[in-house]
């Protein structure tokens, strides 16, 4: 009998997830209502930084509906600690205690200091209004410079510095080389602060049983697995095994919902409390005050070179801001990009360092891409310069620069074994796709007219690495958890499979993927696999979903478990076919016997066989289920070319992308719909932080981009279409070859953009984009490179 | 105070504060939970809904305006387990990913689709262009609304 099914990895299968969110019938955290339940609201300081004189709660138990309500005080003691975070990148790193609600001292704008429950969210809210606190102003910490300078007010008056940390890492005689290199380019950029902005803001349902004292927290969370173990160890005091963390649709997370939060700490102990369940969502204006921020890093880049252009170091030094406190990985985004500041070129020398710094903004923490987009920037943005100053074309210089292309590792400056990568591949494709010599063409064509509107053209041939982590790697970081991730699977008797996954998804399709595989693997329709996912009761093992790593970890070790059932389901095959395992040929979910293929078993067959146990092998055991733990021996290196074409009005300043090619070879392609999703969504959210959006603060730390109109989330008529091509490398970290495709959009797009407008700005003499580039800051390089006022 | 709106065909009734959105007696009141809230500022679009055939965002109407009025969500669309036409083309398009802006989006959608049953690609993002996106930036939502524009027999 010929296979029955085709093989589904690497077709567009519809996604299996769509249809309830389509239809609006999916439920996400907010959704959710438990009978009985109280609303929570929290009562957030105006203030970016003063002492605390008094919180009285009084007024708010007078609203009627009001059931409860604490100040920070109130509920010192319930904590076992502080809100943890889980990297601590130096032994010498200053990590002062960020409690739920604050006691004494607010040190950003929207720390909590009281919390209110009510019968309905209106009473809540009134309820918190009525809460009087009241302040005493501190010196306000904004800019990071000035924040290290020696006599600079102070965040933590305590810790006697605002540097939290200053890590180093260290290739090769890097000194030696800057002193020998006949070129050298020095170059400073600022990327400014993000705001994450999922769409769904977080929210969650924390439920409690007093008779057998469990809580059941259901919650907007990329991280269920850790909220869990967080919660319970070091914020709560509880046993993990009475805690369980579910994360329903979550509605985007983008890393904003990698945290373990005030508000599930508050809502579980209030739920304890007072014996009902607690409801709490965050409206938009909190949740860009108390959802963490991002980037927001001052680089300095240098590069050796020789005359004709040939990188031979890199010394890099960061300022990055953490904003008030440390958060969960906080103080390890930066360390993330330590290693990319050679982007995929070649050198014998590198440098790089990072200094942390407190601030008296909101904290700061992952964001799509995590220390990778800057270092990709810094380094894009660089070899550009250096282009520029050895007169060479920017495809030339990073032709001559690429790592030697390679099928298998090869090693980096940086001190990262790259996986595999043939970088002038991407780059043909790219250039061809984004139409390159037609657009030179008209670039030059308008230069000569002296249009108005100049094109310019900018390249990010950017690598990353992702799929974190090998956990080895992640304890030489001082990362306290592992990097590894699990599945089960179980073939139902029926021959349907159920599949418990580690990984938690928020808008990237793994049921659909983990399906696809899981249908080559043992031959079972797509439509017949249950993949379990966001529930630490149903899926107890495992390390969530962050750093592209779902399909790269979680996705291999969905296919070993699968590998392991198939080793079990040959036994039973072969005792029932009276057979020697080894005569037995396994294609796609049936084993026949070599020289009779009719005589076969499926993998339903057996798993009916492995249920009903009447007649299994000696020493078999009954059921035919199987577990895998996955932890990867290296990263994953995606990487690629994203050209963009963008035409600046040099009258307006107003910057529009006329095309933009995305190239990139993220290994094995499992379903080429949802990868291609991936691309557009990150490059479109690069190309805004590029152009559009920036979180500002006023002088006394009041947060001015408060909303999405003012924080400028773009809308589809403010954005390209843009085109997108792949080739494909199997990675060598993975038997299933696939790299991640989460975060390269992000990480290779914000260059590309600014270096586009450079590059049509650059025969007015421009070099230098502020960004993002807004029509204001372009029009004011424009008008200082002429030698104007600006 | 009691409000009485006709939803999705069916007379119903709500007793909410008269502050209330229409969004949130929607969702809170009528049990109406795919139409979602992003913001209740009126940024997003993510609380779409009719309100006597024109799409507004819900959380900047009050629950009292909608008296005796009509009002249609996105759970009008689907027909039991048969998709609308344009939740279809969403999906065949692989224009979700997290989907908490796909119901507004798709309502979004449809409206547009009743007025011009072959918009360009920029009148496509013109009409959208009050719902906002993080995830998908917006190109596979651009191709969805084409698609449905095309099998509908609108244009290319
Ligand atoms: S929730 Fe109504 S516009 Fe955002
Ligand atoms: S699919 Fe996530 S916001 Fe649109």
């Amino acid at each position: 009998m010929a296979q029955t099914a085709e093989r589904v990895v690497g077709t567009e299968v519809r996604r299996k997830e769509d249809p309830e969110l389509i239809t609006g019938q999916a439920r996400y955290s907010d959704d959710l209502a438990a009978p009985g339940m109280l609303w929570m609201k929290l009562v957030l300081s105006p203030f970016a930084h003063a002492r605390i004189t008094s919180v009285d709660v009084s007024p708010a138990l007078q609203v009627p509906g009001v059931v409860a309500a604490f100040g920070g005080r109130d509920l010192a003691g319930e904590w076992a600690g502080p809100l943890p975070t889980a990297w601590p990148v130096t032994d010498d790193l200053k990590n002062p205690p960020m409690y739920p609600l604050a006691t004494d001292e607010v040190r950003f704008q929207g720390e909590g200091v009281a919390v209110v429950l009510a019968e309905s969210r209106a009473a809540a809210e009134d309820g918190a209004e009525a809460v009087v606190a009241e302040y005493d102003p501190l010196p306000v910490v904004l800019d990071m410079e000035e924040a290290l300078k020696d006599g600079a007010d102070l965040v933590h008056a305590d810790l006697g510095t605002n540097a939290s940390y200053t890590w180093t890492l260290t290739n090769g005689d890097v000194d030696a080389v800057f002193a020998t290199a006949p070129v050298v380019v020095k170059e400073r950029y600022v990327v400014q602060r993000q705001i994450p902005a999922a769409m769904e803001p977080r929210a969650l349902l924390a439920e409690y049983a007093p008779a057998m004292g469990e809580y059941t927290l259901t919650t907007s969370t990329q991280i269920p697995h850790i909220v869990r173990v967080v919660l319970a160890a070091f914020v709560l005091g509880i046993p993990e095994s009475k805690l369980r963390v579910r994360a329903p649709n979550v509605g985007g997370g983008f890393g904003s919902k990698i945290r373990v939060s005030p508000e599930e700490s508050l809502a579980l102990v209030l739920a304890r409390r007072t014996g009902r369940p607690v409801k709490w969502t965050g409206d938009r204006s909190s949740d860009v005050l108390t959802t963490h921020h991002a980037r927001d890093q001052i680089q300095e880049i240098e590069l050796a070179a020789d005359e004709d252009g040939r990188i031979r170091g890199y010394r890099t030094r960061l300022i990055a801001n953490m904003g008030a406190y440390l958060l969960l990985v906080g103080p390890g985004v930066p360390l993330l990009g330590a290693f990319l500041f050679c982007g995929p070129y070649g050198g014998e020398a590198y440098h790089f360092e990072c200094t942390g710094v407190f601030t008296n903004t909101t904290p700061t923490d992952a964001y799509r891409g995590a220390g990778r987009p800057e270092a990709t920037y810094a380094i894009e943005r660089a070899i550009d310069a250096l282009a520029r100053r050895v007169g060479r074309d920017p495809v030339e210089i990073r032709r001559m620069n690429f790592l030697p292309e390679s099928d298998g590792p090869i090693p980096s400056p940086g001190g990262l074994t790259v996986d595999s990568g043939h970088y002038n591949g991407t780059l043909d494709k790219a250039l061809e796709l984004v139409g390159y010599e037609e657009l030179r063409a008209e670039q030059r064509a308008r230069r000569e007219r002296g249009d108005a509107k100049q094109i310019g053209i900018g390249f990010s041939t950017y690598i990353e690495m992702c799929g974190l982590a090998p956990s080895r790697v992640l304890g030489s970081l001082k990362y306290a958890a592992g990097g590894w991730d699990a599945a089960r699977i179980r073939v139902l008797p029926t021959g349907k499979v159920t599949a418990f996954v580690g990984v938690s998804p928020h808008g990237q399709g793994h049921a659909t993927t983990f399906s696809q595989i899981l249908s080559d693997d043992l031959g079972i329709p797509v439509d017949d696999i249950e993949v379990v996912h966001g529930d630490t009761a149903l899926a107890p093992l495992g390390m969530d979903t962050y750093g592209s790593r779902s399909l790269s970890v979680g996705g291999v070790a969905v296919h070993r478990a699968a590998d392991r059932i198939v080793e079990k389901a040959r036994k039973i095959a072969a005792h029932e076919l009276e057979v020697s395992e080894d005569d037995l040929e396994y294609v796609r979910g049936r084993f026949s016997v070599k020289g009779a293929p009719d005589r076969a078993r499926t993998i339903p067959e057996v798993a009916f066989s492995a249920w009903t146990a009447h007649n299994l092998p000696e020493g078999v055991e009954p059921e035919l289920d199987a577990s895998a733990v996955y932890d990867p021996e290296n990263f994953v290196y995606p990487y690629g070319a994203h050209i963009c074409a963008v035409e600046v009005d040099t009258e307006t300043g107003q910057v529009d992308v006329l095309r933009y090619a995305a190239v990139d070879d993220v290994g094995t392609i499992i379903n080429p719909q949802i990868v291609d999703g991936q691309v557009a969504g990150g490059v479109i959210q690069g190309i805004a932080e590029a152009l559009f959006e920036e979180a500002v603060y006023d002088e006394n730390g009041d947060l001015l981009t408060s909303s999405l109109t003012n924080y400028e989330v773009p809308a589809a008529s403010d954005v390209p279409s843009i085109r997108i091509d792949k080739t494909v490398t199997p990675s060598t970290t993975n038997e299933l070859g696939v790299k991640g495709v989460g975060e390269t959009g992000t990480i290779a797009s914000p260059p590309a953009v600014i270096n586009a407008v450079v590059d049509a700005l650059s025969h007015l003499g421009v070099t230098e984009m502020a960004r993002p580039a807004t029509p204001e800051r372009v029009w004011r390089a424009i008008q200082q490179a002429k030698g104007g006022a600006a | 105070m009691l409000v009485r709106t006709r939803v999705n065909g069916e007379w119903r009734e709500a007793d909410v504060w008269p502050g209330a959105s229409l969004l949130s007696m929607l969702r809170d009141d009528l049990g109406l939970l795919g139409t979602k809230n992003a913001c209740e500022q009126g940024e997003c679009g993510s609380c779409s809904a009719w309100l006597d055939g024109e799409v507004v965002c819900s959380c900047l109407v009050l629950a009292a305006q909608a008296e005796g009025r009509e009002v249609r969500t996105v759970e009008d669309l689907a027909d039991g387990d048969r998709l609308h036409p344009v939740q279809q083309a969403f999906l065949d398009a692989g224009a979700v990913q997290c989907g908490f802006c796909t119901p507004g989006m798709v309502v979004a959608a449809t409206d547009l689709l009743e007025r011009d049953p072959d918009p360009s690609d920029e009148a496509v993002r013109e009409a959208l262009s009050g719902n906002l996106c993080r995830c998908t930036g917006y190109q596979k939502i651009v191709d969805a609304v084409r698609l449905a524009a095309s099998r509908a027999g609108g244009g290319a």
